[in-house]
């Protein structure tokens, strides 16, 4: 009877073990408070897309009564169907921040059709008046962010010759380019972007690759548009190129190199976010903005910038801020020849003609396939 | 009292004869439950140190896997809702197994299913749900089949191995997979994430009644069982298994072997495309980069734990399954990252291969003491 024995002393064994982690378990109770649930697609301090939300979150965590849970690395499967539930179930979340693109349809809007009375805020998607009416999607024009710093990278380059590493050829990225390209023209005409597609959004190897061979060409100032420029900013700046960053400020990655760059101004719009909420309005469920509205932001100059090229970033900033400024009014061809926008149209920020954006501008040397 | 003092000798003859004679049956089975029981204990104290290291109480985590995993009914639907996948890939490395072969390329194997699902789905709009749902299904088994069957037939006709082969060719699959879903199957409409057409909810396989746990649980339950039947129980396992063990004998008792290999190399692709295109029909209802997840490679991971029995696969891929749904509930409340998931599952791994040596050595197994 040697195994009736073994398996009794370890049915003891469990037994106890189960006993203890319960007691363990209840040491950290529930609190009263509002739980808030961030859920990230890669790793929260990754210099990029995902930092930029988790600066996000922690602006949040300083605010009383909020309680703030994180996860990161979830994927765009049913997989963050479960942490969405897992952190309502377990965690008792009524507010949910899913940020990845992706996590939008089918996932968030099957939870949120089964979580009638929480509310789900989506970072991208496109909401319609279809989508439940609890969830959101906000989305900031950060092309206008790009504006200015390809003014400032159009200064800044001797060759004249700008650089663009870039994930896809979404409207997304396309339009952070062409915003880049055509900022860098109103400081120098001839300037040009040479942009190089990685084919996904963490590629760093293909990152590393693309800005040797984009500063190998001649080009001097680099920016770009995947979910963590780290590798660009680093490689570009051992190299002795310029940046211009995105997402959030990489200044401390490449403290000379960095010119200023293209953040998200997710710490400003959360808190916002939550104080209507207090408040008891509701959050409208299509929410754009740009710089004015305080969705985005510039980084600070760095040293290598020039008095000039402050001096216009700066005048063209104050114009966003104040009455408005139209980057999308045509004339603008594209980089085929094609009128894409004809004179005298304007295609303000929430044209919804932008969202389809499948073109490269005049000035910029690439292909969108 | 008395009667047992009176007879010492008697009892302790019977006892041993008994135990002797119920080891001696039941020692190997025994084995294969303890020993790896043994090793996943062991996995769990040195991750518990691990965990220790970094200043987090072991007790806690304990506690937090049991709850994020088996703790409550949302917990172990998130547990087998994981599992799911993996009992499909996991079969894809242990059928080729038999014969003593290393196939790691299941993921290949589901994307590949996946699109072939998919494009079964959208070639039949229209026709009833059932008929699209079973075409999907055929679709699928045979599009995963097919690309494995590529990896036997450069084995058996070109004697390439086996392993690379099919490593290589998920990234050759991963590769078509965008090209088409980036180019010719792309839906118009999906702006900033390239994806096909949907397949439409009505084809969608949905949930099992009463749970959220898809349907492709089931799928992997009876396809399981099957693998094990087909292995242990038909003279077509017996023969894989002959050819597995010394493939210069079964050629000299006249076995076809090129033709297990190519038969074995199919059924272990379907297995894999059958998860690629329970993905499609129960979770994203459509085909992206999404479905590239892992499953493929966590598989290999199930299979290997499992010692490629088909049986053993499906308590392992629920395990797997606990641990990475547990994974969100220690980041949250432990504060650990994401990547200790990933160093537990490393930690059993390593554990249980290395509790190979154990087998036939523990002395009162076998009934020798």
């Amino acid at each position: 009877m040697d195994f009736g024995r073994i398996s009794r002393r370890h049915l003891l064994q469990g037994g106890a073990a189960l006993t203890l982690g319960a007691a363990a378990g209840l040491r950290p109770a529930f609190a009263a408070e509002t739980t808030i649930g961030f859920i990230y697609v890669g790793s929260r301090d990754d210099y990029g897309y995902n930092q930029a939300h988790a600066q996000g979150a922690a602006a949040l965590k300083k605010l009383p009564g909020l309680k703030v849970i994180e996860e990161e690395k979830v994927p765009e499967t049913d997989a963050v169907e479960k942490t969405m539930e897992s952190m309502i179930n377990l965690d008792g979340a009524t507010l949910l921040f899913p940020t990845s693109f992706g996590y939008y349809n089918p996932h968030m809007i099957k939870m949120a059709t089964k979580y009638p009375k929480l509310r789900f805020e989506h970072c991208g998607g496109l909401w319609s008046e279809k989508d439940p009416k609890n969830a959101g999607s906000y989305f900031g024009y950060i092309d206008e962010a790009q504006y200015i710093a390809g003014i400032v990278a159009g200064y800044t380059s001797k060759s004249g010759k700008l650089g663009f590493v870039a994930a896809k050829p979404i409207p997304q990225v396309l339009r952070n380019i062409n915003a880049f390209t055509l900022g860098a023209k109103l400081a120098n005409p001839k300037a040009t972007t040479q942009v190089i597609f990685t084919g996904d959004w963490s590629m760093p190897v293909k990152e590393a690759e693309a800005t040797n061979s984009l500063i190998d060409q001649g080009v001097d100032v680099l920016t770009c548009h995947v979910d963590g420029p780290k590798t660009m900013v680093e490689n570009a700046a051992r190299r002795g190129a310029f940046v211009t960053g995105y997402h959030v400020n990489q200044s401390p990655l490449a403290p000379k190199a960095y010119l200023t760059g293209a953040e998200w101004n997710w710490e400003a719009l959360y808190p916002k976010f939550v104080k209507m909420l207090a408040a008891g309005e509701s959050i409208p469920n299509f929410y754009r903005g740009g710089l004015k509205e305080e969705l985005v932001k510039v980084s600070p100059y760095g040293e290598a910038v020039s008095e000039q090229a402050r001096k216009h970033a700066d005048e063209i900033k104050a114009k966003f801020l104040g009455d408005g400024y139209t980057i999308f009014k045509g004339p603008i061809k594209d980089n085929k020849g094609n009128t894409v926008i004809t004179a005298g149209t304007e295609r303000g920020q929430k044209d919804p003609e932008l969202e389809k954006m499948d073109y490269l501008v005049e000035g910029v040397i690439g292909a969108t396939s | 009292m008395t009667t047992e003092a009176a007879d010492p000798v008697d009892a302790a003859a019977i006892a041993p004869a008994a135990d002797a004679g119920f080891l001696q049956r039941w020692g190997t089975e025994i084995e294969y439950i303890l020993i790896p029981g043994a090793a996943l204990v062991a996995a769990l104290v040195l991750f518990g140190i691990f965990v220790a290291l970094f200043g987090k109480n072991p007790l806690d985590l304990y506690w937090y896997m049991y709850y994020g995993a088996f703790g409550t009914w949302f917990s172990w639907q998130n547990t087998l809702t994981r599992a799911a996948p993996l009992i499909l890939t996991a079969l894809c490395t242990a059928l080729p197994a038999q014969l003593g072969m290393v196939i790691i390329g299941g993921e290949g194997a589901l994307l590949i299913g996946a699109l072939a699902a998919t494009s079964a789905a959208l070639a039949l709009q229209g026709m009833p749900p059932l008929v699209v749902q079973i075409a999907m299904v055929v679709a699928g088994m045979a599009g995963g089949g097919l690309w494995i069957l590529l990896s036997g037939a450069l084995r058996q006709y070109r004697g390439v191995n086996e392993t690379i082969s099919s490593l290589l060719l998920v990234y050759i699959a991963l590769a078509i997979l965008n090209h088409l879903v980036e180019g010719v199957m792309r839906d118009p409409a999906s702006l900033n994430k390239p994806s096909t057409r949907e397949i439409g909810a009505a084809n969608m396989i949905g949930s099992i009644p009463g749970t959220d746990v898809h349907w492709g649980l089931v799928f992997g339950l009876i396809v399981a069982v099957a693998a094990y039947v087909l292995i242990y129980h038909t003279t077509f396992g017996f023969a894989a298994r002959v050819a597995g063990g010394n493939i210069r004998a079964a050629k000299i008792v006249g076995l076809s072997v090129g033709r297990l290999i190519l038969t074995v190399c199919f059924l272990a692709g379907a297995c894999a495309g059958l998860a690629g295109m329970v993905e499609v029909a129960a979770v994203q209802g459509r085909t992206n980069a999404n479905l590239a997840v892992g499953y493929g490679f966590t598989g290999i991971l199930v299979a290997f734990l499992a010692r490629q029995n088909p049986l053993a696969i499906i308590p392992v891929a629920i395990l797997l399954g606990g641990i990475n749904a547990s994974g969100g509930l220690l980041q949250r409340r432990l504060g650990l990252p994401d990547a200790s998931v990933l160093v537990l599952q490393g930690i059993i791994f390593i554990s249980v291969l290395a509790s190979d040596a154990l087998y036939g050595r523990i002395g009162f197994l076998k009934g020798k003491s």
